[in-house]
């Protein structure tokens, strides 16, 4: 019994969510292989190699695996996959792309988005926006699973060193061509992975409002999240939604602004270690989940929350 | 071309959940069902599809219980041309609802397929993927925007960065996120049309796929609750309390 998990990474450097999902698959099982799909990505493999908890590293390098295309990804997962219990990654757009099609094709019910493993079959994992947690048990011989990465902690990166072995590149898909990225670069903490998230909604009625966000998100070292409503007002762009269909935060400290907060929002933050809600609306939604609640206009309140926070002395990044 | 549009009888969005308190799954009597809403893009974008002259035909299918047919008949009213009904009795997981699919695809022979990214009862997100595996199909998941072009479709996709671009060659799946479009609402005389439009009924049994179920749901509980929380009056109060009570910043 082995597990068999899929990097993901930028060809340069391993992507954050990989290291929470490690934990995770080590906990299935603790002889856990590493699987690099890449273009000239030497150095991924060589970072992976270093995590104690991986065992094994196989790489494949070439052309073909520059970009994320499900179909020449999946097509060099199924060669390796026989020798595995299981196929793990984690649950974001990444995995969730991409692990449905490696289970259709080893016939398997693929156990999605889990936040714990019970053992190396049975898991828990949220349903209706995570109104419910289901347990359940896979009884398929192979098993695939993704992991909702926020949920684990990430692992160690250094003090391993694994084995590296060089694989073969599978076929290509001639039906599916990459055309661009359009990556929105910050130098902000990444939203999965931020300490603190500021979120704006429906309430900061245009784009430039965010302006106030992003303020007091540059003064806390924060990173920016947003609710659908605003994504779709176009207030800002996607990859700041927060939400069921969106990204799932768990900061330590989650500061909603001029949200009401809409079943599927709540789903994308509500684990939140601390929760702030500023809303002019004393009965919006958001306040039933709020550990502080302040009931104010937030174009008073931000400025004000501004000046306070440079009156402090120090303040935790 | 002909676009086949799978469409999925839920929960409606704005029901709050409750878990049954023997732990079997959640309630569903005398709850108000509704389509998933990202199948009501799936339809949308293919009736804009057809609109544009594009596409000749539009097939809705849906997968489930007698009931499930109201969800079809929803489709019929917004532009799709005919309905399948497939009749289950009891909930199937994603793999088992895509080899139906696939069944109904060779039967059909769409150029497209469209539906839903994910199901917000089961939070899944695999059909789409597990449909293109099984039929060796290329797969645009999460499309915000699909422009169609010939024997191909340019779609851009919702991923974590930001925006990805591909193009899929024809025939395709293509699964679709809440931005892709602004479903229309049905007409009264759109409403009326549709029920003459005809539904055709098969029995998942009768197709000969394999729908046993492959995971076993142990329990479903209510996740831990977050005690009650306090309202402050003033921002200076709130940055206080997180300064010093919660200890966050």
């Amino acid at each position: 019994m082995s597990v068999l998990l899929i990097a993901e990474h930028n060809n340069k450097e391993v992507r954050p969510f990989t290291y929470n999902a490690i934990t995770a698959a080590s906990q299935i099982n603790e002889d856990l292989h590493v699987l690099v799909l890449g273009h000239q990505a030497d150095d991924v493999a060589k970072s992976l190699s270093e995590v104690p908890n991986v065992k094994k590293v196989i790489h494949v390098d070439n052309k073909i695996y520059e970009n994320y295309i499900a179909e020449n990804y999946t097509a060099a997962i199924i060669k390796h996959a026989e020798s595995y219990s299981h196929i793990v990654s984690s649950a974001n757009t990444f995995g969730k792309n991409l692990m449905p099609r490696i289970a259709a094709l080893l016939d398997t019910s693929q156990v999605s988005d889990i936040i714990k493993v019970i053992s190396e079959d049975t898991f828990l994992r949220p349903i209706y926006a995570g109104n419910a947690f289901a347990t359940v048990k896979s009884n398929d011989k192979k098993k695939c699973v993704t992991i909702r990465p926020t949920s684990f902690d990430p692992a160690d990166k250094s003090g391993g060193s694994a084995e590296i072995t060089k694989s073969d590149p599978a076929e290509a898909s001639s039906s599916t061509k990459f055309l661009k990225k359009e990556e929105v670069k910050s130098d902000r903490p990444e939203l999965g992975t931020a300490r603190i998230v500021i979120s704006g909604g429906r309430g900061m009625q245009k784009g430039e409002n965010f302006k106030l966000i992003s303020d007091i998100a540059d003064k806390l070292n924060a990173a920016i999240g947003a609710s659908r409503a605003a994504v779709d007002a176009g207030y800002i762009t996607n990859d700041h939604q927060v939400g069921q269909t969106g990204k799932v935060v768990v900061p330590d400290l989650y500061i909603a602004v001029g949200i009401s907060g809409a079943i599927q929002h709540l789903a994308g933050m509500k684990e939140s270690k601390v929760i702030v809600a500023i809303n002019k609306d004393g009965e919006a939604p958001i306040f039933s989940v709020a550990d502080y609640g302040l009931e104010a206009d937030l174009f008073e309140a931000l400025p004000q929350f501004l000046s306070e926070l440079n009156k402090l002395n120090t303040i935790q990044k | 071309m002909k676009i086949l549009v799978a469409v999925k009888r839920v929960i409606d969005y704005n029901v709050q959940i409750r878990v049954k308190e023997d732990g079997s799954g959640v309630v569903t009597d005398n709850v108000k069902m509704s389509t998933n809403p990202p199948d009501d893009n799936a339809i949308e974008e293919a009736v804009k599809i057809k609109e544009a002259g594009k596409a000749k035909e539009i097939v809705a299918i849906t997968i489930g219980e007698e009931k499930a047919q109201e969800t079809v008949r929803k489709a019929l009213a917004v532009g799709a041309d005919r309905g399948i009904h497939v009749k289950v009795d009891n909930v199937i997981e994603p793999l088992a609802v895509s080899k139906i699919l696939k069944k109904i695809v060779e039967k059909e022979n769409p150029d497209l397929v469209f539906m839903g990214k994910q199901a917000i009862d089961d939070d899944c997100n695999q059909t789409g993927q597990m449909l293109a595996a099984l039929l060796n199909w290329p797969q645009a998941t999460f499309a915000s925007k699909i422009e169609v072009k010939d024997n191909a479709l340019e779609v851009t996709r919702e991923i974590d960065e930001g925006l990805e671009t591909i193009e899929v060659n024809v025939p395709a799946i293509v699964t679709c996120d809440l931005r892709l479009n602004e479903p229309r609402y049905a007409s009264l005389p759109n409403i009326m049309k549709a029920k003459k439009k005809p539904i055709e009924q098969l029995n998942a049994s009768d197709l000969g796929v394999d729908i046993n179920p492959r995971i076993e749901q142990i329990k479903v509980e209510e996740p831990p609750k977050r005690k009650a929380g306090i309202k402050v009056a003033s921002v200076e109060e709130l940055v206080q309390k997180l300064k010093n009570e919660a200890k966050v910043i």
